[in-house]
């Protein structure tokens, strides 16, 4: 086609424009707007001059946010790691044992359970757990003691967020698995190196990038999850997502509720980055 | 194949564990007693009777309808723009127009949904079903330019050309041989949005200000004991919706695959 790289750009711009205004308008202008609210002086329900940066200071200063802050990064990074070991095998599996022609039944199989209500799968363990719940009853008519999980806010909330982001970790894995050169595998036996060996010093590394994305895959709605707190840690353990909400709707304290939103976008941004930083590494030895 | 004998009861173990708490719902649904806990007391089908008689539960699942449709179209429609731009042209500014057309795949949804609400509440617009739309468009958006750039991808290059040699327009040519292949590509984009929002909890919770949507109207049953029979119904056939919507798509996806000549590779995402 005689197209001038001009016209092209010209082209370009115009297909992506409604697409591009509509996220401009209501994705970059609002996270803006939380970031000039949070410099802001607050009253209830409004912002004014002066510019101020005590709304931060503040997150500091009060050793309750700073402990909401560091037990959601806790649970979140537990999360991670439980969600990726349990993960890890089953892409193994998939990709090393499973025929070539069966590998997308296995993956919609894994996948499923995540399309299927999250509202309906989180409530679900609500009622599991719960007291006198049916995990309590069932060891009650096999004559074992109940164990009454949901007392223990923190156990039942990465239990259930494990759960519920499994199938995220899954794929990536399962990807960079199918991309690791199986004759490199059958040269580090022909050397001589057990299986186990082979595994951790040729596949291991080689799939570490996957491992990694799912890290960051399951780590980023997790941190942010409202729903599991709210539901099955009855309200008592608070995440960072309750306490955005609890500052910017019920104290309507748009200020102080926006720095929160910014501080925990920048906790979430330098997890991200440091998970990225480390897959660089093995991306770097893969030349 | 190598036999593996652990890895593969492993798996279906792990498979266990993920499916586990969905197998829970039939059996509480069907369970005959008003405590949701074993021993189990009998079989009935007096929930899904219960459900069906709730008018609240009606007016529910209609607007959730009316959201999911509105949601779905939307984003397929703004998705179809950014993928063909993005795979069939370079232009300035595209990484960064990209990049926040998927921001929301890597930014907790509470933040994108409190942000846009900081705005709605100081321009003093109404929350209604609408402002549920937008947002949800925007979490929607980046699952559609996913699957849809791998649609356009697959697409041959020279079909296009040889439309335009022959004396098609720009316009024409996308219509007749554009639209047609990427055809399954958009079913899936559609069916796996109205999936995801009629699915989708926070947006429809804080930008719908109340307004009984399904899954906030779930969330508020949960905590009355005496109502959870009846919602492990609704689940149900929630569940089984899901699994046919999902199936659907997913075959689509397949029949996208095998017209454009590709080879099949995996799922989803």
């Amino acid at each position: 086609m005689a197209q001038t790289p001009g016209s092209e750009a010209r082209t370009g711009l115009k297909l992506i424009s409604p697409t591009a205004v509509y996220v401009i308008l209501l994705l970059a202008v609002p996270l803006a707007t939380v970031l000039i609210y949070s410099v802001l002086t607050g009253g209830r329900g409004n912002v004014s001059l002066p510019v101020t940066i005590e709304n931060y200071s503040e997150l500091w200063a009060k050793s309750v946010y700073g402990y909401i802050m560091v037990k959601s990064l806790m649970v979140a990074l537990v999360v991670t790691a439980i969600t990726v070991v349990l993960a890890y095998p089953v892409a193994y599996f998939v990709s090393f044992h499973v025929k070539p022609e069966r590998k997308s039944l296995w993956l919609f199989l894994i996948t499923i359970p995540f399309w299927t209500s999250y509202i309906i799968r989180v409530s679900l363990w609500f009622v599991i757990l719960g007291y006198g719940g049916i995990l309590d009853s069932l060891l009650g008519t096999i004559g074992l003691p109940p164990l009454n999980v949901a007392s223990h806010s923190i156990l039942s909330i990465i239990i259930v967020l494990a759960h519920a982001y499994a199938p995220f970790a899954v794929l990536p894995i399962f990807v960079s698995l199918e991309k690791v050169d199986r004759s490199l595998l059958e040269a580090g036996q022909d050397l001589g190196e057990s299986r186990w060996v082979t595994f951790l010093r040729v596949t291991l590394p080689l799939s570490m990038p996957g491992v990694i994305a799912a890290a960051l895959i399951v780590f980023i709605p997790t941190v942010g999850d409202y729903v599991t707190p709210e539901l099955v840690g009855d309200g008592k353990e608070p995440m960072i997502a309750n306490l955005i909400e609890t500052q910017l709707l019920k104290l309507q304290n748009f200020p102080q509720g926006s720095a929160f939103a910014v501080a925990s976008m920048l906790m979430v941004g330098i997890v991200s980055v440091a998970f990225v930083l480390w897959n660089r590494r093995f991306i770097g030895g893969q030349k | 194949m190598k036999k593996a004998p652990i890895l593969r009861s492993y798996t279906l173990v792990y498979l266990l564990f993920l499916y586990g708490p969905i197998l829970l719902l039939p059996i509480f649904a069907f369970n005959d007693g008003k405590v949701v806990a074993f021993p189990l007391q009998g079989f009935t089908t007096g929930w899904f009777s219960e459900m069906f008689a709730d008018q609240n539960l009606r007016i529910a699942a209609k607007n959730s309808l009316i959201i999911a449709l509105s949601v779905a179209t939307l984003s397929t429609v703004l998705g179809i723009f950014a993928a063909r731009a993005s795979v069939r042209y370079a232009f300035p500014g595209k990484a960064p127009l990209m990049g926040l057309i998927m921001l929301p795949l890597v930014l907790p949804e509470m933040i994108v949904a409190m942000a846009l609400l900081v705005v709605l509440l100081s321009m003093g617009v109404p929350l209604s079903l609408f402002t549920v739309i937008i947002g949800q468009v925007l979490i929607c958006t980046p699952f559609a330019v996913a699957i849809l750039t791998s649609a356009f991808q697959s697409l041959d290059k020279s079909l296009e050309e040889a439309a335009m040699d022959l004396g098609e327009t720009a316009w024409s040519t996308f219509r007749l041989i554009v639209l047609p292949l990427v055809m399954p590509g958009i079913m899936a984009s559609f069916l796996i949005c109205f999936t995801i929002s009629f699915d989708e909890f926070i947006i429809s919770n804080f930008l719908g200000s109340g307004q009984p949507i399904l899954s906030v109207y779930i969330f508020g049953q949960f905590r009355f004991p005496a109502k959870v029979p009846s919602m492990l119904a609704l689940g149900t056939v929630l569940v089984c919706m899901s699994i046919i919507l999902l199936g659907f798509a997913e075959y689509m996806r397949r029949r996208g695959i095998a017209k454009a000549g590709g080879k099949d590779s995996g799922g989803f995402l």
